[in-house]
C-alpha cells in the first residue's frame, strides 16, 4: 500500500477538515490542489501552512496578466544572447548561459520534493491554465533549444490558488482536486483572529465582530471587507485604545475595512442604498 | 453504495466524468477515506469541479447516505467491489494476487476498456452487483477506524445542513461572478499602442547581420463594443439589485473598447433615454444609425406588457410610427449579436409579448448560468 505524507494543518493555518482532506487528495492523487475563494480568505497562506507542515521547500510562482505559461518552464533570453554577441565577453555559443528556468522547471530540477504555489492563477489569460496542463499531468516539459526534456524528479506538490476572477477552462479544472473556501464563519473568523491578536480583549473582539458581519450584510457595498482587513482593523483599534462601545458606536478608522469612496458613504448615511429603476 | 452514489450524483447535477471517478475510487484505494466524514470531505474535493456543484453534492451525498450503517472499513468494501468488477462474479474466479496497488489498477483500467469496447457504454462496467460476502483477506485496513454509524451521521449532518445553496449555478448573480461571465465576451485585435515584437526582431535583425533591428506592432486590444439596453418599468422594480449588480459589472469590467448604456421603458420605441430621471434623451433611431454588427447587445427587462405596447404604432407627432416590436426587429437586423436577459424564471415566459420578443432575441433567464449561455450565444459568429 502505497503511502504518503499527510497535512494535518498548521501552527498559525485554521483549516477545516474538508480543506484538510481536499490538501491530502492531491497529495495522495499526485493532482494539483485548486483553492478557489473570495480574496482574504486565506488561500495563499495555506500554500505556506503545507510546506511548513510537511517540511518541504516552497516555491512561489505570483502570476499577473502578462505571464505567459512557458514563463514558468524556462526563459530563452535571446535579447542577452544578441547583446552579448556584440559586446559582452560570455561564451555565446553556449546556448546553456541563456536558458533561465522559471519556477516550474526548478521545482522539477530539485533533489527533494517541493511544494509549487501558482498563486492567482486566474489574473492570466484564458488560455494560461490549457498551456500547462500537459506539464502539469507529466511534471516534465521539453526545452527545443537545447533539445533536453526537463523531467521532475520528484513530483512536486502543487497547490492553484484563484480569486475567481475568470472562468476556468473545464479541461483543467478536471484535472484539479477542487477547494472552495468559504467566507469564515463567526467562530472560525474568531480563532482566525485569534491566531494575529492572540491578546485581544473579548469585549473589543466582540464589537469588532459585530460591526464587521454587520458592515459584511449592508446591501450595496461594492467591495465587502475580508478577512485581512478585519485584522489589519483589530491592530489598529487595539493601538489606538478605543472603548469597545465606541467602536460599535462609531466606526472608527472605517477607511481600514473599505476601501472605496463610495461604500465609505454608504455606510457614513451620504449615499443611499442602490437607486431603483 | 457506491455506484448509487455515482448515479444520485449525476442526477442531482454533479457532472462527474469517469475520470473524476476512477481518480475518486482510486483515492480511496489509497486509504483517503476510511469513514464518512472523510468521505465527504474527499469525495467533495475530487468530485466537485467547482463550488457551485457543492450543494448538489451535498444533496447527493446525503440522499445516499442518508441512514445507512456503514461496514467498519470502507476500503475494505471497496476492494471487494473492485475485485468483483474485475473478476466477473464473485467466486467465478479465483482471486488473483497482486503484488501492489498498482498492478490492481493497470489490470482493472484494462478490464474497463474491454468491457468499453464490448457494451458501447462507458459505464457499463458498474453494472457489476453482486453481494459478496465480506472478508476477503486483501490488504489490511490502515487508518483510523471510526465506528461507521456514530460517525455517519454528523457527516450527512454536515451534508444536510446546505451551507453551499448560495454557491448554485442556478442562483442569481454577484457583482464578482457577472464579471466572470462576462469577461469572456472579448474579440482581441492589435490595436494599440505600440510594443516590441520580439520575435520579429530577432529575425530582421538576423536578416541584417546582426545589426540590431527593431520590430514593433500593435499592443493585441479588446476591440468589442459592448451596448447595454436596460428596461426601466414599473415591473423591473423587484429585480432592481440584480440589474444593479449586472450595470456595475459592466461598468467596472472596463475591458471594451466602448460601453454605452440606454434606457427604456416597457418597449424600445422612438427615444432611448441615458438618464431616466433627467430626461436625458436620444432619438432611437440616432443610435441604430450607430450600430454595427460589431457592437454586441444586451437587453436586460422582464419583456412583459400589455400586448398594445408592444404591437402598436407609438408615436409622438400623431403621424404613424414603427411599433414597439418593429423597433426590436430593426435593432436585430442592425445588430446580429443581440440577446435578451430576463430577470424572470422561464416558467413565466409564457406570455404573450415574452415569447413575441424570444421569437426576436434569444432570451437566458438573469442567473449565472443563463449569463454564461448568453455570453456564449454572443461570442459565437455572426
Amino acid at each position: 500500500m502505497p503511502s504518503f505524507q499527510r497535512f494535518e494543518g498548521a501552527s498559525r493555518y485554521i483549516a477545516d477538515p474538508e480543506l484538510i482532506a481536499s490538501v491530502n487528495a492531491a497529495i495522495a492523487l499526485q493532482r494539483p490542489l485548486l483553492i478557489k475563494g473570495e480574496p482574504g480568505t486565506g488561500k495563499t497562506l495555506l500554500a505556506h501552512a503545507v510546506a511548513e507542515s510537511l517540511e518541504m521547500e516552497l516555491l512561489s510562482w505570483h502570476v499577473k496578466s502578462t505571464t505567459r505559461a512557458v514563463d514558468g518552464l524556462y526563459v530563452y533570453d535571446v535579447v542577452q544572447r544578441l547583446n552579448d554577441s556584440r559586446f559582452g565577453d560570455r561564451d555565446v555559443r553556449d546556448l546553456r548561459n541563456y536558458i533561465r528556468l522559471g519556477v516550474l522547471g526548478q521545482a522539477f530540477k530539485r533533489e527533494r520534493q517541493v511544494v509549487v504555489l501558482i498563486d492567482e492563477i486566474d489574473k492570466a489569460d484564458l488560455e494560461f491554465p490549457n498551456d500547462l496542463l500537459r506539464e502539469l499531468d507529466e511534471m516534465a516539459f521539453h526545452i527545443p533549444e537545447l533539445d533536453e526534456t526537463v523531467r521532475a524528479q520528484h513530483r512536486p506538490v502543487v497547490i492553484i490558488t484563484s480569486n475567481a476572477e475568470k472562468e476556468l477552462p473545464d479541461a483543467f479544472l478536471r484535472r484539479c482536486v477542487f477547494h472552495y473556501v468559504g467566507f469564515p464563519d463567526r467562530e472560525r473568523m474568531r480563532r482566525i483572529v485569534e491566531v494575529h491578536h492572540p491578546d485581544l480583549q473579548d469585549k473589543l473582539l466582540d464589537a469588532a465582530l459585530d460591526r464587521f458581519y454587520a458592515m459584511r450584510k449592508t446591501a450595496g457595498l461594492r467591495k465587502p471587507p475580508s478577512t485581512s482587513e478585519l485584522v489589519d482593523w483589530l491592530t489598529v483599534l487595539v493601538a489606538s485604545g478605543l472603548d469597545p462601545d465606541h467602536v460599535r458606536t462609531h466606526d472608527p478608522f472605517l477607511g481600514v475595512l473599505l476601501k472605496q469612496q463610495q461604500d465609505l458613504d454608504l455606510l457614513r448615511g451620504r449615499r443611499s442604498p442602490p437607486r431603483s429603476f | 453504495m457506491f455506484l448509487d452514489f455515482l448515479t444520485t450524483l449525476r442526477e442531482e447535477g454533479v457532472p462527474v466524468g469517469m475520470g473524476e471517478w476512477l481518480a475518486f475510487l482510486r483515492g480511496l484505494k489509497l486509504g483517503l477515506a476510511t469513514d464518512l466524514e472523510g468521505l465527504y470531505g474527499y469525495g467533495r474535493a475530487v468530485l466537485c469541479r467547482t463550488e457551485a456543484d457543492y450543494d448538489p453534492f451535498d444533496l447527493a451525498f446525503r440522499k445516499t447516505f442518508e441512514g445507512l450503517v456503514l461496514p467498519d472499513d470502507l476500503r475494505e468494501q471497496l476492494t471487494v467491489w473492485l475485485d468483483e468488477a474485475l473478476g466477473g462474479a464473485p467466486g467465478a474466479l479465483p482471486p488473483k494476487d497482486y503484488d501492489s496497488f498498482e498492478e490492481l489498477w493497470r489490470d482493472f483500467l484494462e478490464r474497463l476498456a474491454t468491457q468499453r469496447e464490448r457494451h458501447d457504454r462507458g459505464n457499463t462496467w458498474i453494472g457489476t452487483r453482486g453481494t459478496s460476502a465480506f472478508g476477503h483477506s486483501g490488504q489490511a485496513p490502515q487508518g483510523v477506524r471510526v465506528g461507521g454509524s456514530g460517525g455517519g451521521r454528523s457527516a450527512v449532518r454536515v451534508a444536510g445542513e446546505r451551507r453551499w445553496a448560495n454557491y448554485r449555478a442556478d442562483r442569481t448573480l454577484d457583482v464578482r461572478e457577472i464579471k466572470v461571465a462576462l469577461r469572456a465576451l472579448r474579440s482581441l485585435a492589435r490595436d494599440g499602442p505600440q510594443e516590441l515584437d520580439l520575435d520579429e526582431t530577432i529575425r530582421e535583425t538576423a536578416q541584417n547581420a546582426g545589426d540590431i533591428q527593431f520590430v514593433e506592432r500593435p499592443e493585441r486590444r479588446n476591440r468589442l463594443r459592448v451596448v447595454l439596453l436596460m428596461d426601466a418599468g414599473g415591473s423591473m422594480a423587484p429585480h432592481a439589485e440584480r440589474v444593479e449588480q449586472l450595470f456595475s459589472a459592466l461598468k467596472q469590467l472596463r475591458t471594451f473598447k466602448s460601453l454605452d448604456v440606454y434606457f427604456f421603458h416597457n418597449c424600445v420605441y422612438g427615444w432611448l433615454y441615458r438618464d431616466m430621471q433627467e430626461l436625458d434623451r436620444v432619438p432611437t433611431e440616432q443610435v441604430l444609425a450607430e450600430l454595427s454588427p460589431k457592437h454586441r447587445l444586451l437587453f436586460v427587462g422582464d419583456a412583459s406588457m400589455s400586448p398594445y405596447e408592444l404591437h402598436a404604432a407609438w408615436g409622438w407627432s400623431g403621424s404613424e410610427q414603427p411599433s414597439g416590436l418593429q423597433w426590436l426587429q430593426r435593432i436585430k437586423a442592425r445588430c446580429p449579436a443581440s440577446v435578451w436577459l430576463n430577470p424572470d424564471p422561464p416558467r413565466w415566459w409564457n406570455h404573450p409579448t415574452v415569447s413575441a420578443i424570444a421569437g426576436v432575441f434569444p432570451m437566458f433567464e438573469l442567473t449565472v448560468e443563463g449569463l454564461h449561455d448568453a455570453v456564449r450565444t454572443l461570442r459565437a459568429p455572426h
